[in-house]
């Protein structure tokens, strides 16, 4: 199968199962505990949470069957003791009314949302007849498979086992994919993604680029940054918005959406010409480092004033700030970068700043990841698929990671190069993740079949033939999974509750369809919890302590740092960092970042630019009744003066109409001087369609369905979805 | 007996709500009443823009006006320096809610009493955190004993300058702020 260049990554897949946690049973008074009932057993049980991907470690408090509190485990580094405001309210998900119950066989029309209630053998039989029918029809290849988060690793197993390449996950091309290429062909290797592995624990500077941590709440991540921030490092925030970052920083730069580029050059080139860098550094671990500098030459602080509206002065000072106390600075590498569609070169100057710099492997930089190797178990190997996936394309040569979803939608609308007839989704929001709703919606009209394995009835999940009602992380085993912070590191997830309703988790759902469709030996165990057991020997790690703790770290896997043991070297096929890159050369792009224009809105219009508000993950969280009542819907911010001159006031409702005539639903305006006057922020995941979900439907608009336009990252295949201009439409 | 007291840093202070739904499942606060908030203010007109964050809740003041204007009682000091109440003695009068100037109480919509923060008295008792601290990703939450000259909140309050809110209602908070912290170097 067409993996091009970078292998696909497996989501933490190992694992398996069994019994209820084992954890201490105490009897307590609970009038303590602010409960009525004098005595309860009470449990406290370790997990992980799925609140959002960062995936912490949890401790559930249990009271008679009944999980009543959620806490950090302290012995998780991604929680460190604490959770998130998502974190403590799962069980707002756990017992939303609203969740999926039963197994759904649609008997309506697609969308109409008329659905009967059958048994698991009914709907799990269905689905494997369609699937075979589709199979003998099309061919393996016609059946795809879009995931996000743990159920997405059973499914995985279970479509590369019935012959199809076909799986793509957002995170690739919606999310971080460019970012990866970007330094992967700078370092060899990504700068980590669960944790990013930024040290600003130990950094003296940090230059952030839209980077919105604490709006963006990656627990053990916004710890460290608030460690630094306490600490008082160094704060330089590139944000056309004045982020809750923004409010820490020593420097805000207030640049000019889609001009990103332009300031990292001008960095290189103050670096460079200033001679900030470190010679013999230069000298002995990088490649091309000439060639770069004649390629920033004409990138002066005084032409990039011009194009990110940032005063050059500013400008050579915080390069200045970065170079001084290199290399314990880091530029940090973001996370969401499908901006403009030129994202791999600017992940790429990104990468490059760190490079100069020397950050990679310092303290205070990008540590580096545990190198210990854990062994796999055996599996019976999947058989080789015929066909090129349609999710890694050779026209889009540095593609790989997770797969194109965009590219999967365009060939199930074509049919080319080969027809693409059913879809499973498993935890992920199709219609709100991808850009241009139509295109979603037209591809699934094409479908013969689209299964939707998810926990609440979301957009996607009710456009589907057949639901599959899945537990939610609090009712479920998962594979083990593998935590790359300084040390590695083995985490459970383990049920605290049972099940509700007649819910199944995912390993099931994918293992009983795999027995009905002939695979059944791709699922080697009776309960998954078989096979967690077996690779926790495997990996000498003592199942029964895991389960009371769990977490586990393995011994002596850190190495962070460079230093005189652990000498620089990178993974690149010369062992050194590649400042000029052949691999893009070699395929015709530019092998030094060139800056680019990015189109700039009309008159009359402003740049749509999204993203994220702390207590919601997605559209997956805004029906959560704990979280919904801290933001029942999204504002849009506006700045103050176009507020004024559109007559515009602060708390009423607008609608936005994008530059293809695409109306929002009604949002209330935030008229702040806290925005750009040529863009507006709409935070993402609101004005959901689902009228099963009582709380969120039609509250606040959705940003997705006004990115009608995207413009493909040439060199990776990654969709740029800051391109969408709106003006505001005052209610009528 | 100890002297509690909470210090907030704001300095640390993310904005990401985890001590408002910490409290909440912690203490069973009904649908839309808090025990807690964070305030976010901004000054300035860009690019010169200044923001502050600042969580709110009950002061547990030492010369507390709910407690002096409670008629049946049911408010009181407690031994521990924590502002309580007594759930059996409250008739739901709001008179603690009219005097209290930091709108830090409620009435518990089911049951009829008056309710608020109590510093999470019940797991002090156990020898934990209040929930806000303990889940608080930022640290800038810190809880401790003010007549223990080595708690984190002792050494805050005398390592940096501090406020409280509303110093003119004379009620000495029990809740201290860090506006503004000391640079290294």
């Amino acid at each position: 199968m067409g993996i091009s260049r970078r292998e696909f990554i497996k989501y933490a897949a190992l694992g398996l199962a069994g019994s209820a946690a084992l954890t201490t049973e105490v009897f307590k008074p609970l009038s303590a505990m602010g409960l009525d009932d004098d005595r309860a057993i009470v449990k406290h049980i370790p997990t992980v949470c799925e609140m959002c991907f960062w995936m912490c470690g949890a401790v559930g408090r249990v009271v008679n069957g009944r999980l009543v509190k959620l806490e950090g485990n302290p012995l998780h580094p991604k929680s460190r003791g604490r959770l998130c405001a998502r974190g403590n309210a799962g069980m707002g998900l756990l017992y939303d009314p609203d969740r999926l119950k039963a197994p759904l066989i649609r008997t309506g029309a697609r969308g109409e949302n008329r659905y009967k209630k059958a048994s698991w053998d009914e709907a799990l039989n269905y689905v494997a007849d369609r699937i075979t029918k589709i199979k003998e029809k099309y061919g393996p290849e016609a059946i795809a498979l879009f995931a996000h988060g743990s159920p997405g690793s059973y499914f995985f197993d279970l479509v590369l086992a019935m012959g199809s390449p076909n799986i793509s996950f957002p995170s690739f091309s919606q999310c971080l994919g460019a970012r990866n290429v970007g330094y992967e062909l700078t370092f060899g290797e990504d700068p980590g993604s669960g944790p990013e592995r930024v040290d600003m624990e130990n950094s003296r500077v940090i230059a952030m680029f839209a980077t919105h941590l604490g709006e963006n709440m990656h627990n053990s991540q916004v710890q460290d940054f608030t460690e630094a921030v306490g600490r008082g490092a160094k704060l330089i925030v590139v944000d056309p918005r004045f982020s809750t970052a923004a409010g820490k920083a020593d420097y805000w730069l207030q640049i000019k959406p889609g001009t990103d580029l332009a300031l990292m050059l001008a960095w290189l080139h103050v670096l460079i010409y200033e001679k900030w860098y470190d010679e013999d550094y230069i000298k002995k671990y990088t490649e091309g480092f000439e060639e770069l500098k004649k390629g920033v030459k004409e990138y002066t602080p005084e032409w990039a004033e011009k194009e990110t509206e940032i005063p050059a002065r500013l400008i050579a000072e915080t390069a200045r700030e970065l170079g001084r106390y290199r290399p314990n600075v880091v530029v940090h590498p973001g996370r969401h970068y499908a901006w403009y569609g030129n994202d791999t070169q600017r992940a790429r100057a990104n990468a490059l700043l760190n490079a100069v710099l020397g950050t990679w492997g310092a303290k205070g930089g990008i540590y580096l990841k545990p190198q210990v190797k854990l062994p796999s178990l055996k599996g019976k190997p999947f058989p080789e698929t015929e066909k090129e996936s349609v999710a890694i394309p050779d026209k889009y040569p540095f593609a790989g990671g997770e797969g194109l979803t965009n590219e999967v939608r365009r060939a199930t609308i074509t049919g080319d190069p080969y027809p693409i007839k059913a879809w499973l989704v498993v935890g992920t929001n199709l219609v709100k993740t991808l850009p241009n709703q139509k295109e979603t919606l037209q591809a699934i009209k094409n479908l013969d079949l689209l299964v939707s394995i998810d926990v609440m009835p979301m957009d996607t999940t009710m456009l589907a033939d057949v639901i599959l009602p899945e537990t939610t992380y609090l009712e479920r085993h998962d594979e083990l999974k593998k935590v790359y912070a300084k040390s590695l590191g083995i985490a459970l997830r383990q049920p605290v509750v049972k099940p509700l309703f007649e819910v199944k988790p995912a390993w099931w759902i994918a293992k009983e369809l795999a027995k009905r469709l002939g695979l059944e030996d791709y699922f080697p165990y009776k309960h998954l919890e078989d096979k967690l057991r077996k690779q926790a020997k495997l990996w000498n790690i003592d199942y029964d302590k895991l389960q009371r703790k769990g977490y586990h770290v393995i011994p002596n896997s850190a190495k962070p740092y460079f230093g005189p043991d652990n000498p620089p070297k990178f993974k690149t096929e010369s062992g050194k960092i590649n400042l000029y890159s052949k691999e893009l050369e070699a395929y015709g792009f530019d092998p030094i970042p060139k800056y680019t224009k990015v189109e700039q809105p009309p008159q009359g219009y402003m740049r749509l630019l999204y993203g994220r508000v702390p207590m919601h993950t997605f559209t997956r969280s805004i029906n959560n009744k704990w979280l919904w009542e801290l933001e029942k819907e999204n504002h849009v911010w506006i700045n103050t003066e176009v507020a004024r001159r559109l007559n515009i006031k602060d708390g009423e409702y607008v609608v936005l109409e994008n530059q293809d005539g695409i109306r929002s639903n009604k949002v209330l305006a935030k008229v702040t001087e806290r925005i750009r006057k040529d863009c507006v922020f709409l935070p993402h995941g609101f004005g959901l369609m689902s009228k099963r979900l009582s709380r969120a439907y039609l509250k606040g608009a959705d940003d997705q369905g006004l990115i009608t336009r995207y413009r493909i990252d040439p060199i990776t295949g990654v969709t740029g979805m800051r391109v969408n201009f709106v003006k505001i439409v005052k209610e009528a | 007996m100890p002297k509690y007291a909470m210090v907030i840093d704001q300095r640390r202070c993310i904005g990401c709500l985890a001590c408002i739904v910490a409290c909440k499942r912690e203490n069973h606060v009904p649908e839309e009443h808090y025990r807690t908030r964070v305030v976010e203010e901004i000054d300035g007109k860009a690019p010169k823009l200044r923001m502050e964050l600042r969580s709110e809740l009950c002061n547990h003041c030492d010369n507390p006006p709910c407690v002096y204007n409670c008629p049946t009682g049911a408010s009181y000091k407690d031994k521990d320096g924590t502002v309580q109440i007594n759930r059996k003695k409250c008739v739901g009068c709001k008179a603690c809610i009219a005097a209290c100037p930091y709108d830090a109480r409620y009435i518990n919509p089911e049951h009829g009493y008056a309710d608020k923060c109590t510093f999470c008295q019940h797991r002090l008792k156990a020898g934990k955190e209040p929930a806000c601290v303990a889940t608080c990703i930022g640290k800038s939450r810190v809880f401790g004993d003010l007549d223990d000259p080595s708690s984190k909140v002792s050494k805050l309050l005398r390592e940096y300058s501090s406020w409280v809110r509303l110093p003119e209602a004379g009620t000495h908070p029990r809740v201290f702020y860090i506006r503004k912290q000391s640079r290294p170097e």
